[in-house]
C-alpha cells in the first residue's frame, strides 16, 4: 500500500466513524428531512434538550382540548341575567356584528339550569356540573373573556392549535418540541391522547406543518395499538424482533460503509429508537404500580370516566418521563340540541379525572413546572338553538366571549381574569385573544413568542401569526 | 355586575321593547369600555379651516412628510399613491379616497381623523392635529385642486430597477460551454455540469454499476423495481445501445404513465375526499387521475396538457375527456360544515385555484398577494385579483362521462328506471307536496328567524346540495334533470324537519328515501366526472381588501402580471383559454423553467433551483442557471414532450454517476450542489409499498381505475374525525394495487402515506419531504401488509429456486435489491437465518402464525425462518432507497 492510498483509507475511516458514531450534521439534516441553513441552525441533534429564551416557569405542558365547544354559561361563567331575559330576542344593535353559525339573529335567550357556587378560598364560581374542577379553584386561573375569529369547528380548532384558521401550519406542541427538544430517550417529545369522538380538524391539530417531522405529535390511540404499529406483528416475539433488527442493522452498517451515505446511520438510529419505544410504551401503559386510591381518584376502572381518566393519568406519567407536551382531546361537546343531556354526560366524564390530574400533579410537586390548560375552539351562545319544536334546545357557536382556564406552570392561582356582560354575550373588560393565550403559554415555557420562529418559503413563521401579547394578569 | 342596577329599576310590567332599549344602552356603554373601537355614533370631524388653501404650501408638504413613505413611488400600500394627482384622485384598492368638494365623505380625511372603525392614519408617529385635518378638509372642499406638472414629476421618478429578477427574464438558450475533458460528456447537459466542476477542480463520479443503473432507471421512470431477469440481461448485454434501449423500453412501459402521473397529482393537490369535518368521499374524483395517467401514457404535449386542464370546458367541440381534464380545478378542499357560509367557501376555492396555478405554472407563491401587495416580488394585490378573476366565474358541475361499454346498458335501463321513480314519487304524494314546500323554503329565505325548522331547511339546502340555492330559485320547468333530482331527493330526506314525527311516519318518507336510493343503485353504472364550466351570468371581480370576501374594493378584469411577457393584449375580456395558452407558451419564461426544474428534481432528488415552489426573490437561485435555461428551451423546443426531456436527462453522464458519498466533498459540497455525484433517495410512500408488493409477487399491475381501500388497523380512521364505516375494505386483487390508487381521505390518510411524507393535498405540493422517523420503522416492521409481503417473498424463495440455503438467500437478496450480495452480506444473512430458525424452534406458535403453509422444498419451521429473513430484507435501507 503506498502512502496516498493509506491516507485515503484513513480519511474514509474518519468520515465513516463520524457517520455511524456521532451522527454528523448531514445525517441529522436527513433525519430531519430538512436542508441547508435551517438544519445546521438546529444543531447536531434535533431532539437534544435545548434552552428556551429565558428561564421558564414551566418545563412541560398538558393542553386539554375539549373539542366541539363546551358551554361556558353552564360550566364556568355564572349569568343570572340569562334567567332574567329568558325568552327575549336581542335587539338588532347587539346582533348586527355577531357571527352565528346556525341560529338567526332573533333567537331567544336561554337560561342555564345550573346552580353556581363559590369554591376554595378564592371563591371562584363553578357550576354543579363540575364540582371536582371547582375543588381545584385555588389552583385555577379562570379566563372568562376569551375570543377568537373562527365560528366553525375546524377553523376554530386550527386557530387554537396552530394559530391560523387554515390547514398546513405547525401545531403548538410541535413548536414546543422544536423549541425545547425532548428529555425522554424512549418516547417522543409531543404526544397526543384522545377519547370520545375524534377532535375537530383531525390530525391537523397535532401536525408538524412545515417543521421537521420529528416534531409531529405522536398519537396514542384508544383502539388497537396505542401507537400505530408499536406492537410486533402477529407471530413475532420480542426475541425474533431483536434478531430481525440485528440483521437489519448488520446489513445497513455494511451498506453505510460501502456508500458512505450518512442517511443510513440515521436510519439505524430510527430503528433503534423504534425498538426502545416498543419496550417503553407498554411499561408506560401498565398502571400496575399505581396505588388503588390514585386510580380511584381519577375514576379509572369505572364508567363513564375510564377512557378519559386513563388518558389523564397517562398524561401525568408521560410528564414524569420527560414528554414535553401532551395534548389531550375529548369530545364531542357540540350540543346544538339537547344540551342538557349531552353536557351532563360529558361533564360526568371529564369533571373528576381532570381535577384528579391537577391534584395529582400538585401532590407530586409537578404542578409548579407543568402548565395545564383547559381549552376549546370557542364557546356557546346565550341564545337557544331550537331547530324543531319537539326537541330539547341547545346553544350555537359563540366565538366572541367564552371561558378557558389554566393551572400550574407559573400561572396566577385562584384568579378570575376578565368580566363579561350581563348575559355573557361580550367581554366587558380584559378580553384575551387565542393568540394572547398562545403567547402566554410560550412565555410560561420560556419563549418570546415573536422569536420562536422557523423560516419557510422565504418568511419567518411563528405560532401567533401576526398577533399575540403575553397577558400579565394570567401569570403568578 | 355593571348592568344590574340599571336593569333593576325597570318594572317587570314594562313592555319588552323599552326594557331592551335600556339593556342595549348599558351593554353598549359597557362595551365601549372594553374596546375603544366600539362606537355607536359618528365621531366629529375637525372643521375645515376658513381660508383659501394652497396645495403647494399647505397640502403637498403634509402628504410628503406623513404619507409618502407608504403611499409614494417606492411603496403603495393598499394600492394608494399620494404623490401624484392622477394616482391620488384615482384612489386605492378600496376605491377613491378624495371626493372633491366633499371632505366629510373623503376616506383620506376620515382615515386621518380616526373616523373609520379601528383605523387611524398615519399608523406611526403623532396623529395629524385638528388644524392639519382642517387644511385637508378645506382643500378638498375647495375642489381638491392639484397642479400636477407631468414632466417635472417624471424627472423625479426613481430609476426602474435596472434588470429584472432572473426568473422573470426571457429564457436564454446558451451554447453549452467548452470543457477540457471531452470524453466524459454524453450530451449537452454534461457540458454545463462539467464546466462548473472543472472550474471548481472537482472530478465527476464514476458511472454507477449496471445493477444500480437499471434499478435507478426502473424506479425513476416506472416507479417499480426491475425483475431480476431484466437485471441479468442488462448487465450482460455488451451492446453500446443497451442503456438507451433500456430507457426507451421503460419510457414505453404503461407504468411510466403511473409514475409521472403521481408526480403531477402532487402538484394538482389530488385527493379522494372533501377535507374538513365531513371529509365526504368523492366517488368520481378518480376520473381526473385516470385522465392524467392517460395523458402521460400518450405523452400529451405540455401546452395541450395545460390547456385541457385549465380550460378544457371552453374548447370548441370539446370532448368528454377534455371536460374531465378540468377536474384539475375540482381538487380543492371543500368545507360543507353546517353553518358555514357558502360564499365564503366559494371564495376560498377560487383563492386555492389561483394559488395553485401560481405555484404550478409560475413557480411563485402568489398567495401572499391575496391580502396585500407581495412584499418581495413585484406582484401587486391588484394583479393577484386579475389572475383570480380568471377563475371567479367558474362553476362546479358533475358531468356524464360514461366509460367504454357503459352507455348501452344504462340507456336500455333508463326508461324503466324513470317510470319506477315516477311511480314511487307519485305514490307518496311528492308532486303534490313539494311545490308548497318549495314556496315555504323560499319564503323562509327572505324572512329568516321566523321559523327555525324552515330556516334550517334552507341552510341545509345551501350547504349540502351543490348549487342548492340556485336550483330552488330556478323555476321547475327550467331546471336540469340532474338538478331536479337533487332537489327532490333532498325534499324526501329533509321534509321530516317541518312535520311532526307522527305525520312524517305516516307519509313513509324514510322508506321512500331508501327505495329511491335502492333504485339508483339498480341502474347500471354510468360514469360521471367532476368538472367545471362557466357560470351563466358573468361575475365582476374586485380587489378584495385584506383578502376578505366581504370587502370588495375596486373592480378588476382578468389578466396576468404586467411584468411578465408578453403584455396582456388590449382591454378585451380575456378567458381561461387565453390564460392557458399564455401559461404554456414559449414567451412565458416561468412555466418552462418551473417544469424542467421539477423534472430534474424528480431525477436527481433536488432541483437546480432547490425551492421548486418559489422562483421569486425569496427563493433559491439556480445552481446552474444556463443549464436550467437550456432545459427549459429544450422542453419548449421539442414540442413540449415530457418523454423527450426526461430521456435527454437520463441519457446524460451526470445522471448515470454513482450516488456514493465522497469523502473529498463532505465539507466542500455537502448538499451536492455541484452535481459531482448522483443522490441516494428514500423512496416516496407509494413506491415503498409498490416495491414490497412487486418483489414478493403480490402486486396487481392493472393501470388506472377507481381508488382502492386496503385494510387498515382497527381505529386508524379515528386518527381523523371520520368513522370506520367510511372504509369498506376492497376485496380480491384490489388489495394489492399500487399505492397511488389508495383512496386518499384528507382528514385521515392511509397511515403509510402520511408516515412517509405524502403531502396533505390542501395546497399544491412541489417537493416531498424525505424524513426518517421511528414511526416509519414501526410501520415497516409491524404493519401486516409488509408481513404479508414477507410471507409471499418467503414462498418465492422456497419454491421458485433450487439449491442450498446460500443459493436461495442469494436469490431472495437479488429479488429485493437487484444486485448480488457480497460474501460478507451473504454470511450475515446465513447466520441470521440460522439464529431466527433457532428462536422459532422454541416458539411453535410463532411458526404456525408466520408460515401456515406446507410446501415442497422446506419444512414449516424453515418457512417461518424465511419469513423473518424476508421481512428483514424488506426493511433494509437499500430496499427503501433508490441509489
Amino acid at each position: 500500500m503506498n502512502g496516498s492510498e493509506y491516507e485515503g483509507l484513513l480519511a474514509r475511516r474518519r468520515f465513516l466513524s463520524r457517520c455511524s458514531g456521532g451522527l454528523g450534521v448531514a445525517a441529522l439534516a436527513h433525519l430531519l428531512g430538512i436542508e441547508g441553513r435551517t438544519a445546521e441552525a438546529l444543531g447536531p441533534n434535533p431532539l437534544a434538550v435545548r434552552q428556551p429564551h429565558f428561564a421558564p416557569k414551566a418545563t412541560n405542558a398538558i393542553l386539554i382540548y375539549q373539542s366541539g365547544a363546551p358551554s361556558q354559561l353552564d360550566l364556568f361563567d355564572p349569568k343570572p341575567g340569562l334567567a332574567k331575559w329568558a325568552g327575549q330576542s336581542l335587539p338588532g344593535s347587539l346582533t348586527k356584528d355577531l357571527k352565528l353559525a346556525f341560529i338567526k339573529p332573533n333567537a331567544r335567550i336561554m337560561p342555564s339550569n345550573r346552580k353556581f357556587r363559590p369554591y376554595g378560598e378564592c371563591g371562584t364560581e363553578f357550576s354543579d356540573w363540575v364540582p371536582h374542577i371547582g375543588g381545584c379553584a385555588d389552583d385555577i386561573c379562570m379566563i372568562r373573556t376569551m375570543y377568537t375569529e373562527a365560528f366553525n369547528h375546524d377553523p376554530g380548532a386550527l386557530l387554537l392549535s396552530t394559530g391560523v384558521t387554515q390547514f398546513g401550519r405547525p401545531s403548538v406542541g410541535s413548536w414546543v418540541a422544536y423549541g425545547l427538544g425532548s428529555e425522554s430517550r424512549d418516547l417522543p417529545g409531543f404526544v397526543v391522547l384522545g377519547s370520545g369522538k375524534g377532535p375537530n380538524a383531525g390530525s391537523n391539530i397535532w401536525s408538524n406543518g412545515f417543521l421537521p417531522s420529528v416534531y409531529q405529535g405522536t398519537r396514542f390511540r384508544s383502539v388497537g395499538d396505542p401507537i400505530l404499529y408499536v406492537s410486533n406483528a402477529e407471530g413475532i416475539t420480542n426475541e425474533l424482533q431483536r434478531a430481525r433488527l440485528d440483521t437489519i442493522r448488520d446489513l445497513n452498517e455494511h451498506r453505510l460503509e460501502r456508500t458512505g451515505d450518512a442517511e443510513i446511520a440515521a436510519r439505524i438510529a430510527s430503528y433503534e429508537l423504534a425498538f426502545r419505544m416498543q419496550i417503553a410504551v407498554p411499561r408506560l401503559l401498565d398502571f400496575g404500580s399505581e396505588p388503588r386510591h390514585v386510580l380511584d381518584s381519577y375514576g379509572i376502572g369505572r364508567n363513564p370516566t375510564h377512557a378519559y381518566a386513563s388518558n389523564c393519568l397517562l398524561a401525568r406519567r408521560m410528564v414524569e418521563q420527560g414528554v414535553r407536551f401532551v395534548m389531550l382531546t375529548h369530545g364531542d361537546w357540540d350540543d346544538h340540541k339537547e344540551l342538557e343531556k349531552g353536557h351532563a354526560r360529558n361533564c360526568e366524564i371529564v369533571d373528576r379525572p381532570t381535577a384528579a390530574l391537577v391534584q395529582d400533579l400538585k401532590q407530586r410537586g409537578l404542578l409548579d413546572s407543568t402548565l395545564v390548560i383547559w381549552a376549546s375552539e370557542f364557546g356557546r351562545t346565550p341564545m337557544a338553538q331550537l331547530d324543531r319544536r319537539d326537541e330539547a334546545p341547545g346553544r350555537d357557536h359563540h366565538p366572541d366571549c367564552f371561558s378557558m382556564w389554566l393551572a400550574g406552570g407559573g400561572t396566577s392561582a385562584g384568579r378570575v381574569v376578565g368580566t363579561t356582560d350581563e348575559i355573557g354575550l361580550k367581554p366587558v373588560e380584559g378580553r384575551v385573544h387565542v393568540h394572547d393565550l398562545q403567547a402566554t403559554l410560550l412565555h410560561c415555557l420560556g419563549f418570546d413568542h415573536e422569536r420562536l420562529t422557523y423560516r419557510h418559503q422565504g418568511r419567518d413563521f411563528r405560532l401567533t401569526d401576526v398577533g399575540g401579547r403575553v397577558v400579565g394578569k394570567l401569570l403568578a | 355586575m355593571i348592568l344590574t342596577e340599571t336593569i333593576e329599576v325597570v318594572r317587570p310590567s314594562v313592555d319588552g321593547n323599552r326594557r331592551w332599549l335600556r339593556l342595549t344602552a348599558t351593554v353598549l356603554s359597557a362595551l365601549s369600555v372594553a374596546a375603544a373601537t366600539a362606537s355607536a355614533q359618528e365621531p366629529e370631524l375637525p372643521p375645515p379651516v376658513a381660508r383659501a388653501v394652497d396645495f403647494g404650501t399647505d397640502i403637498a408638504p403634509l402628504l410628503e412628510e406623513r404619507c409618502r413613505a407608504c403611499h409614494g413611488p417606492s411603496q403603495q400600500m393598499q394600492g394608494l399613491r399620494l404623490d401624484r394627482a392622477a394616482y391620488a384622485l384615482k384612489g386605492g384598492y378600496s376605491g377613491p379616497v378624495i371626493v372633491p368638494g366633499d371632505s366629510a365623505r373623503s376616506k383620506l380625511v376620515r382615515m386621518v381623523a380616526g373616523a373609520v372603525e379601528g383605523k387611524l392614519m398615519p399608523p406611526a408617529g403623532e396623529p395629524l392635529d385638528p388644524d392639519e385635518i382642517g387644511l385637508l378638509r378645506a382643500w378638498i372642499d375647495q375642489g381638491a385642486r392639484w397642479p400636477d406638472d407631468g414632466r417635472a414629476a417624471a424627472a423625479q421618478e426613481p430609476a426602474v430597477a435596472a434588470r429584472p429578477h432572473w426568473a422573470f427574464r426571457p429564457v436564454e438558450r446558451a451554447e453549452p460551454p467548452q470543457v477540457s475533458d471531452t470524453a466524459w460528456p454524453r450530451n449537452e447537459i454534461d457540458r454545463f455540469v462539467l464546466a462548473r466542476l472543472e472550474s471548481e477542480q472537482v472530478a465527476p463520479s464514476a458511472e454507477a454499476p449496471a445493477a444500480t443503473l437499471i434499478r435507478r432507471l426502473s424506479l425513476d421512470l416506472t416507479g417499480l423495481p426491475p425483475a431480476f431477469r431484466e437485471v441479468a440481461a442488462f448487465a450482460s448485454d455488451p451492446s453500446p445501445d443497451s442503456y438507451e434501449d433500456l430507457v426507451d423500453r421503460l419510457l414505453d412501459s404503461p407504468h411510466y404513465a403511473e409514475k409521472w402521473a403521481r408526480f403531477w397529482l402532487d402538484l394538482a393537490r389530488y385527493a379522494d375526499s372533501d377535507g374538513f369535518r365531513g371529509d365526504n368521499f368523492r366517488p368520481h374524483a378518480w376520473r381526473y387521475r385516470h385522465w392524467v395517467i392517460e395523458a402521460f401514457d400518450r405523452d400529451m404535449p405540455f401546452d395541450r396538457f395545460t390547456l385541457e386542464q385549465i380550460a378544457g370546458d371552453l374548447l370548441p367541440d370539446r370532448t368528454v375527456d377534455q371536460h374531465v381534464a378540468t377536474g384539475f380545478h375540482r381538487n380543492t378542499p371543500t368545507n360543507t360544515e353546517g353553518g358555514s357560509d357558502p360564499e365564503e367557501w366559494r371564495f376560498e376555492q377560487v383563492v386555492n385555484r389561483t394559488n395553485t396555478v401560481g405555484t404550478v405554472w409560475l413557480g411563485l407563491t402568489v398567495g401572499c398577494a391575496q391580502c396585500h401587495d407581495h412584499k418581495y416580488d413585484p406582484l401587486t394585490q391588484e394583479e393577484y385579483y386579475r389572475l383570480f378573476a380568471f377563475f371567479n366565474d367558474l362553476e362546479e358541475v358533475d358531468v356524464d362521462a360514461p366509460l367504454p361499454g357503459e352507455r348501452g346498458g344504462y340507456l336500455a335501463a333508463l326508461p324503466d328506471y324513470r317510470r319506477e321513480r315516477r311511480r314511487l314519487l307519485e305514490e307518496h304524494g311528492v308532486f303534490e307536496r313539494k311545490p308548497s314546500w318549495e314556496e315555504r323554503v323560499l319564503w323562509a329565505a327572505s324572512n329568516p328567524g321566523v321559523s327555525a325548522e324552515w330556516d334550517v331547511t334552507f341552510d341545509e339546502l345551501r350547504t349540502y346540495v351543490n348549487l342548492g340555492e340556485r336550483i330552488i330559485r330556478t323555476p321547475p320547468d327550467r331546471r336540469s334533470v340532474r338538478h331536479e333530482k337533487a332537489l327532490t331527493d333532498f325534499f324526501v330526506r329533509e321534509y321530516r324537519r317541518v312535520l311532526s314525527k307522527e305525520e312524517y311516519e305516516r307519509l313513509g318518507y324514510d322508506e321512500l328515501s331508501k327505495q329511491l336510493a335502492e333504485l339508483d343503485r339498480s341502474l347500471p353504472p354510468f360514469g360521471e366526472a367532476q368538472a367545471v364550466h362557466l357560470e351563466e351570468r358573468p361575475r365582476q371581480s374586485h380587489v378584495y381588501l385584506g383578502g376578505s370576501y366581504k370587502a370588495p374594493g375596486i373592480s378588476v378584469e382578468p389578466g396576468w402580471p404586467s411584468w411578465l411577457p408578453p403584455a396582456v393584449p388590449g382591454p378585451g375580456q380575456l378567458t381561461r383559454v387565453d390564460l392557458a395558452r399564455w401559461l404554456a407558451s414559449p414567451e412565458n419564461p416561468l412555466a418552462a423553467r418551473a417544469i424542467a426544474n421539477r423534472i430534474w428534481q424528480e431525477l436527481f432528488g433536488k432541483g437546480l433551483v432547490v425551492s421548486s415552489e418559489d422562483f421569486g426573490s425569496q427563493g433559491d437561485r439556480p445552481s446552474h442557471p444556463e443549464l436550467l435555461d437550456w432545459l427549459a428551451s429544450e422542453f419548449a423546443g421539442n414540442g413540449w414532450s415530457w418523454k423527450r426531456l426526461i430521456k435527454t436527462i437520463v441519457m446524460s453522464a451526470a445522471y448515470r454517476q454513482s450516488s456514493d458519498a465522497r469523502a473529498d466533498l463532505e465539507s466542500r459540497d455537502p448538499m451536492n450542489e455541484l452535481i459531482a455525484r448522483q443522490s441516494r433517495l428514500r423512496l416516496p410512500a407509494e413506491l415503498i409499498r409498490d416495491s414490497a408488493l412487486a418483489v414478493s409477487g403480490l402486486l396487481d399491475t392493472r393501470i388506472g381505475g377507481r381508488s382502492v381501500r386496503p385494510p387498515q388497523p382497527a381505529g386508524a380512521l379515528r386518527m381523523g374525525a371520520a368513522d370506520d364505516d367510511d372504509w369498506p375494505v376492497s376485496r380480491g386483487p384490489d388489495r394489492y394495487r399500487r399505492g397511488m390508487y389508495i383512496q386518499y381521505q384528507r382528514m385521515s390518510p392511509y397511515p403509510l402515506l402520511s408516515t412517509f411524507d405524502m403531502p396533505d393535498t390542501y395546497e399544491s405540493a412541489c417537493r416531498r419531504g424525505r424524513t426518517n422517523t421511528p414511526l416509519q420503522a414501526l410501520n415497516l416492521l409491524n404493519d401486516p401488509v409488509f408481513l404479508e409481503a414477507a410471507q409471499a417473498l418467503a414462498v418465492r424463495a422456497v419454491t421458485e429456486f433450487r439449491g442450498g440455503l446460500a443459493d436461495r438467500l442469494h436469490h431472495a437478496f437479488r429479488l429485493c435489491l437487484a444486485r448480488d450480495p457480497e460474501p460478507s452480506e451473504l454470511d450475515s444473512l446465513q447466520t441470521s437465518w440460522h439464529r431466527q430458525r433457532g428462536i422459532l424452534e422454541r416458539a411453535p406458535e410463532s411458526v404456525e402464525k408466520l408460515f401456515a403453509f406446507e410446501l415442497p422444498g422446506g419444512s414449516q419451521l424453515d418457512g417461518a425462518a424465511w419469513v423473518a429473513i424476508s421481512s428483514a430484507l424488506l426493511n433494509l435501507d437499500e430496499f427503501l432507497t433508490r441509489e
